[in-house]
């Protein structure tokens, strides 16, 4: 994986506990009645991805909350914050990076993304907000078969 | 040939040698066997291309039981001396194995006289083994050295440096690997070994600690896994120079680690270490190391109990928990130091998060002393601390967060069952706040864990909830309010009748407990509001679940069914009168809705009675059914006479009551004779044939087949099942009762096939060939889930009907091919009845079973998928997913079909069909059959299930599909409904 061997960079860090299963509601079992796509079903989506350098899950390091998704699902945007453990982080791009794939990869068409670093957590945050609002520059990255093994490990289930 | 000068042609003469005597060792006399091994002993000096013949004669004399002794021991240094055996191949290494351990196993005492010699012999045989097959042989051969008490002499160290040079096991079965020995086989083997003396100690702690540390994960679960197996026979000497080392390791992971795993071999071995500890005896002169090890332990945790930020607190408490719950003794001394340090903590944390988790580490606590079961009254921490505890729990459960509340609840059930622990004034606290959290509080969590919380505690404190608690419920429940809202009465009497069922959970409650059920029973029957059929299903409800809480104790059972019974047949008895002189009173007690919820309360206050018992309460009920004998009943004066099988219109109510004569006579215990029962068989026949109402007439042939399944065989037996069919027959091909006599014939077929009766071919033949009539096809479709599915009240093993366990497959061997043949040669119209047929079957058999006998079905499976019934395409898809993930190769080969099937079911139609009224709503609640909400999401969640499956296949199979899949998925990742949106994000995500 990345920075394998090298010290990490926080080693220790704070783990917050894991919001279970979203229970499934009487409504949520009728055919008839439609279910908006809320902020919890996109919370759902990127909460168990993981971090690149700890066997943890984006939620048990708090870098993705619930209260930093916002989705307006009639006009179709997502907005999600995402706030780097430390604020020199360097995995902060690549973090960025894996949740703007899954959600390109999880969402229909129709949506607008915007995935950006939580204001005032971060060493360069407006370098990497510019990098990952460049949809050319994701694509590039995404071309890159390096990178794109990294992410997709981030992707990837747990055992 | 044994003297010539070639080694080949030599070696090929004692081939023949060794192989005769490995088929013919156990005919050799005593002197042959002497001359045999003097021979081969010889030969060991032989040319290395005849040794591995040498050794297969060798192993051959091994097994003779006629071996003079002395010989063994010859063998055996003959090999050590002349033999190199790690040069020799696996096999031939192998075979040395088999001499030694064949020798150990009849010549152990001989063996010993060789002392450490022999130990040595062993280590130089092993020193270098390679081979997982071997290995496994050579560990156990140590296993054994060790448990039988072989002399080791000084090469302890030498024994174990030849064994833990495998430790940890690193090894992975090649693929394909015929030997089928798997990693866990080599850590357990090598794991016994190493764990097998207190004598290896010195050498394997520091070994252990070293791969704690090590960046594997394998290699510290073995680690902790292996210290914790030697703790089960070391002593505090053993440990003694390590405890700090060891400390420092576990520590440092628990606090550090990721892994769930390592965190829980952690704490099991710190456990087991405390345990070791606490276990040792000590001489006079020793100091109890526990003490010291738990101070350290506590010195390095408790701080973090207290930290604001609360980072390490619950790495911290698993670890004092861990150590604390390995004896009283250990239990002590850190509840001592930690208990008042939490309580201080939670009244310092004003926050609800914050003191709940204070309050779920304290449990933690309490439940560790559950473990010891009584508080001593000399030693207990927990006792000193009694007032300060109870106060902290009581804020808990007084505090507006539920989590707390959740947390506060659990923690009074603990302190509950510790005996002792709470005061008579603490206890009725404890039982008002039970009260107002399961009456008052808005959370429906809270109010359900305190109700389950006065059920767990009633049992121990039986006066004080009945005294306490049942008075007040029943008070509440007979209270008329005017001032609140109907709405809010009405839930608040639920919450009565539910907390009233909770609590019985103790004889003496019970009695206390179901008068006050019934008699809120009479009020609300009587009453003429709207919503009273709810009120009277809810008693119901509650009253099952008394019923089944009393089943295990049979004086509390025959209470119940002596009390409940005869009354609720007293009230529909009367109802039914009522009704047939046009009385409103009562209604509520007929309806098909509440007389489908008596029935459980009868069977279950029906099925745990003794013989003797039940076939008391049978003999009353039988002629009150077939007589109008009421004599027994409570209230016996009724304005006509009750005769619920006899002809004319005004009697329809009472005959509706036979579904409470069938939740009798079916739950009786089979060696009950039931009074009268052929004329009871007839008049039921008869009604489920003539009865115009299809609640009736069901409830009528269930009752029939209930009573048939479980009938003796014989000559009674055939004659009235020939009469069911004679009565079914006609009825089936002709006029208005072709589904009643439809019913029927399901339920008994049922009856039947349940206990391998060989009328029940016959009967399913029949069924068989309605599938092409078009009228019945469709219900006797449906009808096959009635055969396979469990049936709620009659025709389970929990009312002792005759059923074996294979019956379902055993059905599937016999029936499906029919189905698939008759599938073929059906026309059309009636095509889709088979597929569902079959569909009913396959849903309900055993998935392993499925996957073993789907491939044959496939080409039937795949037409199904174009079928539009959803039920069918519900079905077929479920069958096809395991098989995707199991038999990838098979599937492969239609991958092209599977693709487009599962892609065009993936996306909600945009002409939906509405699903076909059920034909026969009144058969059986079949989860298909009738309106079921989420069938079409149902459909749509499967078919993408199917196409996650889909990736199991080999990636050259799908390589050119995943583009089109790719695009196809992203529509259902718009689907209106959220699980469906959920299945598309998995599906599209692994593709």
């Amino acid at each position: 994986g990345p920075g394998g061997g090298a010290p990490l960079e926080n080693a220790n860090p704070l783990i917050f506990r894991r919001s279970g299963e979203r229970p499934v509601t009487a409504r949520e079992e009728d055919d008839e009645l439609p279910d908006s796509i809320d902020d919890r079903e996109i919370f759902d989506l990127i909460r168990s991805i993981n971090d690149p350098e700890h066997p943890l899950t984006l939620e048990e390091l708090n870098v993705v909350e619930q209260v930093r998704v916002k989705v307006n699902d009639a006009e179709s945007t997502v907005a999600v914050e995402f706030t780097p453990t430390i604020p020199h982080c360097s995995m902060a791009t690549l973090i960025g990076l894996s949740i703007k794939v899954k959600l390109i990869r999880s969402l229909p068409e129709r949506f607008k993304l915007d995935v950006h670093i939580t204001p005032g957590t971060h060493a360069s945050e407006h370098a990497v907000n510019k990098q990952l609002a460049d949809k050319e520059r994701v694509a590039a990255a995404l071309e890159n078969s390096h990178l794109l093994e990294v992410v997709n490990q981030c992707l990837s289930a747990r055992s | 040939c044994l003297e010539n000068t070639d080694p080949r042609t030599r070696g090929r003469g004692i081939q023949l040698l060794s192989q005769v005597l490995l088929q013919c060792y156990s005919l050799l006399r005593e002197k042959e066997v002497l001359h045999l091994v003097l021979f081969y002993e010889n030969r060991l000096q032989d040319h290395h291309l005849v040794i591995p013949s040498v050794l297969q004669g060798l192993r051959a004399l091994s097994m003779c039981e006629v071996l003079s002794p002395g010989l063994a021991v010859s063998v055996l240094k003959a090999i050590f001396q002349e033999v190199h055996v790690q040069s020799l191949l696996q096999l031939d290494r192998h075979t040395v194995y088999s001499i030694i351990t064949n020798f150990m196993g009849t010549r152990e005492e001989e063996l010993k006289g060789l002392g450490a010699d022999f130990t040595f012999g062993f280590i130089q045989v092993m020193d270098g083994e390679k081979d997982p097959r071997n290995l496994l042989v050579a560990f156990q051969i140590v296993r054994d050295l060790i448990a039988k008490n072989y002399a080791l002499g000084p090469f302890v160290e030498e024994l174990f440096e030849v064994t833990s040079c495998y430790f940890p096991i690193d090894f992975t079965p090649p693929p394909n690997d015929p030997h089928g020995i798997q990693r866990e086989d080599l850590i357990l083997s090598l794991r016994a070994v190493l764990a097998s003396t207190p004598q290896f100690a010195e050498f394997l702690l520091p070994l252990l600690i070293e791969k704690m540390d090590s960046d594997l994960q394998s290699a510290k679960l073995d680690a902790l896994q292996t210290l914790t197996a030697c703790c089960a026979i070391y002593g505090q000497k053993e440990l003694q120079e390590f405890l700090p080392s060891l400390w420092s390791s576990v520590r440092r992971e628990v606090f550090q680690t990721a892994s769930e795993k390592v965190e829980a071999e952690c704490l099991a071995a710190l456990h087991a270490l405390s345990a070791c500890l606490s276990r040792s005896v000590l001489s006079s002169d020793t100091e109890d190391l526990l003490d010291s090890f738990l101070s350290s332990i506590l010195q390095d945790c408790r701080h973090h109990l207290c930290e604001p930020d609360m980072k390490l607190v619950w790495p911290s408490a698993k670890l004092l928990q861990a150590a604390a719950g390995a004896s009283l003794r250990a239990y002590h001394c850190v509840t001592r130091s930690v208990l008042p340090l939490l309580l201080e903590q939670y009244t310092k944390h004003p926050q609800s998060s914050q003191r709940r988790t204070i309050l779920e580490m304290l449990l933690g606590f309490l439940e560790l002393q559950q473990k010891w079961g009584h508080v001593e009254e000399d030693e207990s921490t927990l006792l000193s601390l009694r007032d300060p505890v109870c106060s902290v729990v009581f804020s808990a459960l007084t505090d507006p967060s539920v989590q707390l509340q959740l947390v506060g609840i659990r923690a009074l059930t603990v302190l509950g069952s510790l005996q002792g622990f709470l005061s008579p004034s603490n206890l009725e606290l404890v039982v008002d706040h039970i009260i107002r959290l399961a009456l008052h509080e808005e959370d429906s969590q809270s109010s359900e864990a305190a109700m389950e919380a006065a059920g767990s505690l009633a049992p121990t404190y039986p006066k004080v909830f009945s005294g306490h608690m049942v008075p007040r419920l029943e008070e509440e429940l007979q209270s008329e309010r005017e001032e609140e809202s109907s709405r809010d009465h009405c839930s608040l009497r639920q919450r009565c009748l539910q907390a009233l069922a909770a609590v019985s959970t103790h004889t003496s409650i019970v009695r206390e407990t179901v008068p006050v059920l019934l008699q809120h029973l009479q009020k609300v029957q009587k009453g003429s509001e709207a919503g009273n059929t709810k009120d009277v299903v809810s008693v119901c409800q509650s009253l099952h679940r008394v019923a089944l809480q009393c089943q295990q104790d049979a004086e509390g059972c025959w209470y119940y069914h002596q009390t409940v019974v005869p009354c609720l047949l007293a009230m529909a008895v009367q109802a039914a009168m009522q009704e047939s002189t046009h009385s409103p009173l009562g209604k509520a007690l007929l309806e098909e809705e509440v007389l489908a919820a008596m029935v459980p309360v009868i069977s279950a206050a029906t099925t745990h009675l003794s013989p003797e018992l039940a076939a008391q309460s049978v003999s009353h009920v039988v002629p009150l059914f077939l007589d109008g004998e009421v004599s027994f009943l409570p209230q016996n004066s009724f304005p006509c006479s009750f005769q619920p099988f006899e002809d004319g219109e005004c009697l329809e109510a009472q005959r509706r009551l036979v579904a409470l004569l069938m939740a009798i006579v079916c739950s009786l215990p089979r060696n009950v004779a039931i009074p009268q029962q052929e004329r009871l068989l007839r008049e039921l026949l008869a009604l489920s044939c003539s009865c115009n109402c299809p609640f009736t007439a069901t409830t009528a042939a269930k009752c029939f087949a209930g009573l048939v399944n479980k009938h003796p065989a014989g000559q009674q037996l055939d004659e009235i099942l020939q009469l069911a069919v004679n009565r079914m027959e006609p009825s089936l091909a002709e006029g208005p009762r072709q589904m009643q006599a439809l019913t029927l014939l399901l339920w008994v077929t049922k009856a039947l096939v349940l206990r391998y009766h060989p009328l029940s071919s016959r009967l399913t033949d029949k069924l068989l060939g309605l599938l092409g009539d078009t009228e019945l096809g469709p219900a006797a479709a449906d009808g096959f889930s009635l055969l396979m599915a469990e049936s709620p009240d009659v025709l389970h093993k929990g009312c002792h009907a005759d059923v074996r366990i294979m019956f379902r497959q055993r059905f599937f061997t016999d029936n499906v091919p029919k189905l698939v043949q008759g599938f073929h040669g059906a026309g059309p119209d009636v095509k889709a009845n088979y597929l569902k047929g079959l569909s009913h079957v396959l849903n309900h058999l055993p998935k392993p079973v499925l996957v073993t006998e789907l491939p044959t079905l496939l080409s039937l499976l795949l037409e199904a998928l174009s079928c539009s019934d959803r039920v069918v395409q519900l079905s077929t898809l479920s069958c096809l997913q395991p098989l995707l993930l199991e038999a990838p190769q098979i599937m492969s080969l239609h991958v092209d079909t599977l693709v487009t099937k599962f892609l065009s079911l993936t996306s909600s139609p945009t002409m939906v069909r509405v699903p076909s009224p059920c034909q026969a709503p009144f058969l059986h609640p079949c989860p298909f059959c009738c309106p079921h909400p989420g069938l079409f999401q149902a459909v749509r969640i499967a078919a993408l299930r199917c196409a996650h499956a889909l990736t199991s296949l080999p990636t050259i199979v799908l390589l050119p599909y995943k583009a089109r899949v790719i695009r196809a998925l992203a529509k259902p990742l718009d689907d209106k409904k959220r699980l469906v949106r959920k299945e598309a994000v998995a599906a599209r995500g692994e593709w």
